[in-house]
């Protein structure tokens, strides 16, 4: 069973982690993963930069130009993560926009991460319909697991056609807004949020784009299975070592 | 000409061939559907109609003039027609989109428009269009284009837009496209995106190029005036992003009668590493919501075009344009710096029309390739020369 699925199924609610590969410094991504492992995280999303982030708000943005003057590259991450299954065992997404995946070729992409041991990926700019037609067949041949994002202004027929393409969860997106954009959520989220919760969906749903501290967090994991935070966890190792990762956590689980 | 022919309009998926699609994040698609659902049953409306067409003749100034350039034709032996979007108001033919667009907008209830520009042209065409409505406007522009363009500056802001600088990535086009993207990601509702070319998510390219195809609509009915035919041997028109080549092809794409000929910018050489030449240059891709050719590095990162016209200088073309290259229906020729400006200069002292730098590497053709002498050549002339004035002095030190 993929590690996502596995993860799901464990009687806790999530926290997932998003990092930019390649930020503060090139050689980052290996021990941010580790220490985020070490601190109790339960799934990490690996940000693939790319250089016209349109989902993503300043600090991602800022985040994804410096990692490319850094240097990374599509198959300098891989490079990175060839051993990382020798230490970690919790479930390892890539995220990325999908003209660096294209270029790479979308298969030779996916057999790389499945030879690595990613789980899934999260392809903001990768339409569910597209996905549908053209590259399902391909991701599940390599045993990946494609999350889509869903919003408040995603109507019920189309979460439900989402739902039924998801093979592990549902990227619940806060509100209608790039990412780290908000600081707290208000009637409109938990309108959101109990929406989404009585439909009953097969996919469990992990919350995003918001989340900053442990108020956020423990607001979008009330119904939701997990949160995950992005931008926060940026803007803390851009002025922070790695060895204080765990600091970060601790606090968002307080 | 004995090309195979299929259509080479926009099918009903949104592709043009392989290339046009909607590759957007979730949080745009509530927007861009409602865009989809409903154009093409605004833009047959009556009423829509009857406004355009009417605010294309008294407000544009519409329709243009088709000119017989006569020392131009005698020059290259051939007959040379110059299609004058240059007299739109405002100097160029972005109005024609605005004004479309600016109606869509009203139809579908918003109050608030974002547009992207990278030389102020199409930004000073969309402070225009929401002038004329009373409608909030918010421009976003490049760092780097602001200080470079500070005229379109003024006169969007004298408009009464708000001009905001785009910090992010490149600081130019590109980047602007992206800002207000992100603007219209956080935006859902009240805010309507007007695209100032035929790029971005179906159906912007559709849309856009509908909105323009007033230009050969026109050609049409004005050569068959002056000529007793309706169609031309070749039309020749500039392509950056591609709307006003798209609006001066749109009549004839599907007749292979027509020879269809695409400018682009070389720079200073198409291999110089400094060069705008898109379909010469660029990998198959995504660049704003679409599926495109579009200038980037092997790993897949989007880089930056030089031209010296700020107009032509974006990494990607509209995929109708994609498709033509790739189809080989349309004939692609890249102009540098130096050529365009030498045609501008010949065209200014021969007909007495200073033209955009932009359109100048349209003239250029003239110079790479004979045409006979009984056949009929339209010359888009997309845009006048006033606002590169700076430019063309510091080119010619006037």
């Amino acid at each position: 069973m993929n590690r996502i699925n596995k993860k799901l199924q464990e009687d806790k609610k999530l926290l997932s982690i998003y990092f930019t590969a390649g930020y503060p410094n090139l050689e980052d991504t290996v021990p941010i993963i580790e220490s985020l492992q070490d601190s109790g995280v339960d799934m990490i999303e690996i940000g693939l930069p790319f250089s016209d982030p349109l989902a993503d708000g300043p600090t991602i943005q800022e985040s994804s130009t410096h990692a490319l003057k850094n240097g990374m590259t599509t198959e300098k991450l891989f490079d990175q993560l060839k051993n990382i299954r020798n230490t970690i065992d919790i479930p390892l997404i890539i995220m990325g926009y999908f003209n660096p995946m294209m270029q790479y070729g979308v298969e030779a992409f996916c057999k790389r991460c499945q030879e690595i041991g990613i789980d899934g990926l999260i392809i903001p700019d990768l339409p569910v319909d597209v996905y549908h037609e053209e590259y399902q067949d391909t991701f599940e041949k390599y045993g990946l697991i494609n999350v889509f994002l869903i919003t408040p202004q995603t109507s019920d027929e189309r979460i439900r056609f989402i739902d039924s393409v998801s093979g592990g969860f549902i990227y619940m997106v806060s509100s209608a807004s790039t990412t780290g954009a908000q600081s707290s959520f208000g009637n409109t989220q938990e309108d959101y949020f109990n929406r989404i919760d009585a439909m009953n969906l097969n996919a469990p749903q992990i919350v995003g784009f918001g989340i900053s501290n442990s108020e956020t967090f423990n607001q979008a994991i009330q119904k939701a299975k997990g949160a995950i935070i992005g931008s926060a966890f940026i803007k803390y190792i851009s002025s922070n070592p790695v060895e204080n990762i765990p600091q970060f956590v601790e606090k968002i689980r307080a | 000409m004995n090309k195979v022919m299929g259509t080479y309009h926009v099918n009903e998926k949104g592709y043009y061939g392989e290339f046009g699609g909607a590759y957007i994040p979730e949080m745009l698609y509530p927007n861009v559907e409602e865009l989809r659902q409903n154009y093409l049953k605004v833009m047959a409306e009556p009423s829509f109609q009857e406004e355009f067409h009417q605010l294309l003749r008294d407000y544009v100034g519409r329709p243009t003039p088709l000119y017989y350039a006569e020392r131009l034709s005698k020059k290259y032996h051939t007959k040379i027609y110059l299609k004058r979007e240059d007299l739109c108001h405002t100097g160029a033919h972005k109005v024609n989109n605005t004004i479309g667009q600016i109606l869509m907008a009203k139809r579908l209830g918003k109050n608030r428009i974002i547009a992207e520009t990278g030389a102020g042209q199409h930004g000073v065409a969309t402070a225009t269009v929401c002038a004329l409505m009373g409608i909030q406007c918010v421009v976003y522009m490049g760092e780097i284009d602001i200080k470079r363009q500070a005229p379109n500056v003024a006169r969007m802001k004298m408009l009464g837009a708000e001009v905001v600088p785009a910090t992010s990535g490149s600081k130019t086009l590109k980047d602007a496209t992206n800002e207000a993207i992100r603007d219209w990601i956080n935006n859902p509702v009240d805010t309507h995106y007007i695209i100032g070319s035929v790029v971005g998510p179906h159906p912007y390219p559709d849309m856009v190029a509908r909105f323009q195809s007033v230009i050969s609509e026109e050609i049409k009915k004005q050569l068959h005036e002056k000529e007793g035919r309706e169609n031309p041997d070749h039309v020749i028109a500039c392509v950056g992003g591609g709307s006003n080549a798209a609006g001066a092809y749109y009549h004839f794409l599907d007749n292979a009668d027509v020879n269809i000929i695409a400018v682009e910018a070389a720079g200073k050489g198409v291999h110089s590493g400094e060069s705008a030449a898109t379909s010469a240059l660029g990998k198959d891709g995504i660049i704003h919501g679409s599926r495109t050719l579009l200038m980037q590095t092997n790993d897949g990162q989007i880089t930056e075009p030089y031209s010296i016209s700020a107009g032509l200088d974006y990494p990607g073309v509209g995929p109708m344009h994609a498709h033509l290259y790739k189809s080989g229906r349309a004939e692609f020729i890249s102009i540098t710096d130096d050529e365009a400006m030498t045609s501008g200069l010949g065209l200014s002292q021969l007909e007495g029309i200073i033209p955009a730098i932009e359109t100048s590497h349209a003239f250029a053709v003239f110079d790479h390739r004979t045409f006979k002498e009984d056949e009929i050549v339209v010359v888009n002339l997309s845009g006048r020369g006033d606002k590169d004035l700076n430019t063309y002095i510091d080119y010619f030190k006037l």
